[in-house]
């Protein structure tokens, strides 16, 4: 099954009787306090444009309150949309009837949330077929998908438990296992490890990314966690009120924060396990040829430091993935790199 | 009334209308309701005879059947709803107790009946507190009935059954299922309710169509709350039972009255005694059954 995008193109949702009447104040810049105020309604999302690529993970990031819950679930549509569109595979979800939204929930979704939501009557293997259940596959076939994914999530051997036996950890794996049961194509994640203890949850972390690694899906993982975002996404998206503030890489986000409330995120972020090697070379030419030890472009700058001092080198090239030499860093530079403070640039990516 | 020398008459006697007004008033008003149960006659025939066919059959299956064979089904079941050994040998011995004193054939009339509106109540109460869960706009449209329903004194209810379905076992019925399915409704619209909404989302994520969701998640998560209406749906048929005695419901009903009126103590006490003895094999059992159901709806993990 080949993965899809999502596009998002001019998202508003504006919560309350009569959200729509607003879009208008709203594009013209009225605040978020001040539409409570006059209006005793909630900006939920302001103009959000995005686009999320097939088989990657993308990550929303924000402080609680900014909107990601609101955001995610205008994939599946659990939340109506005030305006806009988002279109996968070609077609625009907000325009789904119901049969149409029902179907692309059972075939083309599936979520993991923040506090579990596992059926507490129903045993870990009865949650884990549980969307097969809704689709109408016979038990016998769901049983067999959902023990592969069982096994692999870690949760042998506790098939016949009930959830209220399980740590946070353990449920939060049998809401990881029902959501790969399901075998689509989207895979929405709700702070899905926000609520496990820090060491649970990179392990959980390397879950995720092995099982991508193998199946890329199109993955949309919500955190309020910096460190949770550089580590899994692929691209990441920063929410703030309801805006969409920045977009790009996490290197992106670390080396160029597009404002102050970005900044604040970054400040504290271990730039040697995000910054990549590519980022500060400099070029080769002519006078700079390459010296000292290879490494990789996409290596991150704490490796290649690690690297270069058990080699001894106080020099190093950096190679393409064809391997053609391409740059040069060398010691002090990375480690420069390493601990600068993040100057937040006065020129502002953001859409203001 | 002294004070009434130098007040106007109308301060001081009530106004009423006329007691000729009045009476017109009520013989327009019972003529017309009459007239309509007779028009309508077969209408409340149809509703009367599977009633009183249903009663009338287990009432007999309970007293025809031997003594020891109701009673070893009954040890079944309670002992199946409870798993619990020792509500099992309480209700062998208040069972036992009830046969020496010589009420069997009348606690098999009375368990004959509250077993049926019961049944009647759970029929009625269980799809109209799904509708009620679904819509505001039922909910507040049932609820002030439900009020007013919970309000009224138990013998109010006699007179309206009593007009339209005459007097007997059947009315007697019907007025305990009316008096007993207010917290069906109200329990089973509670317990859909309080279904933790993030489980809701999670099923409306997966795809679930409306009716998956009800008896996937919905049913099964208020089905603690929704024993705890069944429970208190028999508690009140029985209360309504000693009072439909007075329509010609018969049992340990009838006999409480009996007693009543002939000022026989020992005889009251013997029926008061059956009666506590069955509502609380009733109670115990039908709520030990609702605690097992919920052990796991319980977080233990925060
Ligand atoms: N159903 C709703 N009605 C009104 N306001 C809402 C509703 N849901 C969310 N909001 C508001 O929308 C904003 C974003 O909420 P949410 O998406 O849950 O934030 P996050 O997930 O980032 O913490 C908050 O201000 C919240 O109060
Ligand atoms: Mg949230």
């Amino acid at each position: 099954m080949a993965s899809h995008g999502i596009e998002i193109k001019n998202l508003y949702k504006i919560f309350g009787q009569n959200g729509r009447d607003y879009i208008d104040a709203v594009h013209q810049g009225m605040s978020k306090s001040e539409l409570i105020e006059k209006h005793g309604h909630v900006l939920g999302l302001k103009d959000i444009n995005i686009s999320m690529p097939a088989g990657s993970i993308t990550v929303v990031m924000g402080l609680s309150g900014s909107g990601k819950s609101t955001l995610i679930r205008h994939i599946n549509r659990l939340i109506e949309p005030t305006s806009g569109e988002l279109i996968y595979d070609g077609a625009d979800i907000c325009q789904m009837n119901e049969t149409a939204l029902r179907d692309f929930r059972r075939h083309k979704t599936a979520m993991v949330f923040q506090k579990f939501a596992l059926l507490p009557h129903r045993t870990v293997l009865e949650n884990t077929v549980y969307g097969l259940d809704i689709q109408g596959v016979a038990r016998a076939e769901s049983t067999q998908k959902a023990q592969r994914w069982i096994d692999r999530v870690g949760l042998s051997g506790f098939e016949d438990r009930y959830p209220n036996q399980l740590s946070g950890g353990m449920q939060q794996r049998v809401g990881l296992a029902r959501a790969l049961t399901n075998d689509a194509d989207i895979l929405l994640m709700d702070e899905a490890y926000s609520a496990l203890d820090p060491l649970i949850r990179v392990d959980m972390q390397s879950v995720l990314l092995e099982i991508q690694a193998e199946l890329k899906k199109t993955v949309v993982f919500i955190t309020h966690d910096l460190d949770e975002a550089l580590r899994l996404g692929d691209k990441i998206a920063i929410l703030r009120d309801g805006q969409m503030i920045q977009q790009g890489t996490g290197q992106d986000i670390v080396l160029n924060p597009a404002d102050d409330y970005i900044s604040a995120f970054v400040k504290e972020v271990n730039r040697g396990r995000v910054i990549r090697l590519e980022t500060i070379m400099r070029a080769l030419g002519p006078g700079l040829g390459p010296e000292g030890l290879p490494l990789p472009g996409t290596m991150t700058l704490e490796n290649a430091a690690k690297e270069m001092t058990s080699a001894n080198q106080t020099t190093a090239h950096v190679i393409d993935q064809a391997g053609k030499p391409v740059g040069s860093v060398d010691l002090q530079g990375i480690i420069a790199a390493m601990v600068t403070p993040t100057s937040h640039k006065s020129a502002r990516m953001a859409a203001e | 009334m002294a004070n009434c020398s130098f007040m106007p008459d109308v301060l001081c006697r009530f106004p009423s209308i006329g007691d000729s007004s009045i009476r017109m008033a009520r013989k327009v008003i019972d003529d017309g309701f009459k007239g309509l149960v007779r028009e309508y006659g077969y209408v409340i025939d149809a509703v009367v005879q599977p009633l009183q066919w249903f009663l009338n059959y287990l009432e007999r299956l309970f007293s025809s059947s031997p003594w020891f064979i109701v009673l070893i089904i009954m040890l079944a079941i309670v002992y199946l709803a409870s798993r619990r050994i020792g509500i099992t040998v309480g209700t062998a011995i208040g069972m036992l107790l009830i046969g020496v004193v010589g009420l069997w054939e009348d606690t098999m009339v009375t368990l004959a009946i509250v077993t049926v509106s019961t049944l009647i109540a759970i029929v009625i109460g269980l799809p109209i507190g799904i509708l009620m869960a679904r819509s505001e706009r039922i909910q507040g449209m049932i609820n002030p009935v439900l009020d007013v329903m919970q309000t009224l004194p138990s013998f109010v209810y006699l007179i309206p059954v009593v007009v339209i379905f005459g007097i007997g076992k059947v009315p007697g019925l019907i007025a305990v299922v009316i008096y007993a399915v207010p917290p069906m409704i109200r329990l089973t619209n509670l317990g859909i309710r309080l279904v933790d909404k993030e489980v809701l989302e999670a099923a409306d994520a997966f795809g679930s169509s409306s009716r998956q969701k009800l008896w996937n998640v919905q049913m099964p998560l208020a089905l603690p709350t929704i024993m705890a209406g069944i429970n208190q749906t028999i508690m009140m048929s029985l209360a309504m039972v000693v009072v439909a005695s007075m329509v010609g419901v018969g049992g340990l009903g009838r006999n409480t009255l009996q007693a009543i009126n002939n000022q026989f103590f020992t005889f009251g006490f013997m029926n008061g005694f059956a009666l506590v003895v069955i509502a609380i094999i009733f109670d115990r059992a039908s709520q030990a059954f609702g605690k097992r159901l919920q052990k796991h709806s319980e977080v233990v993990h925060g």
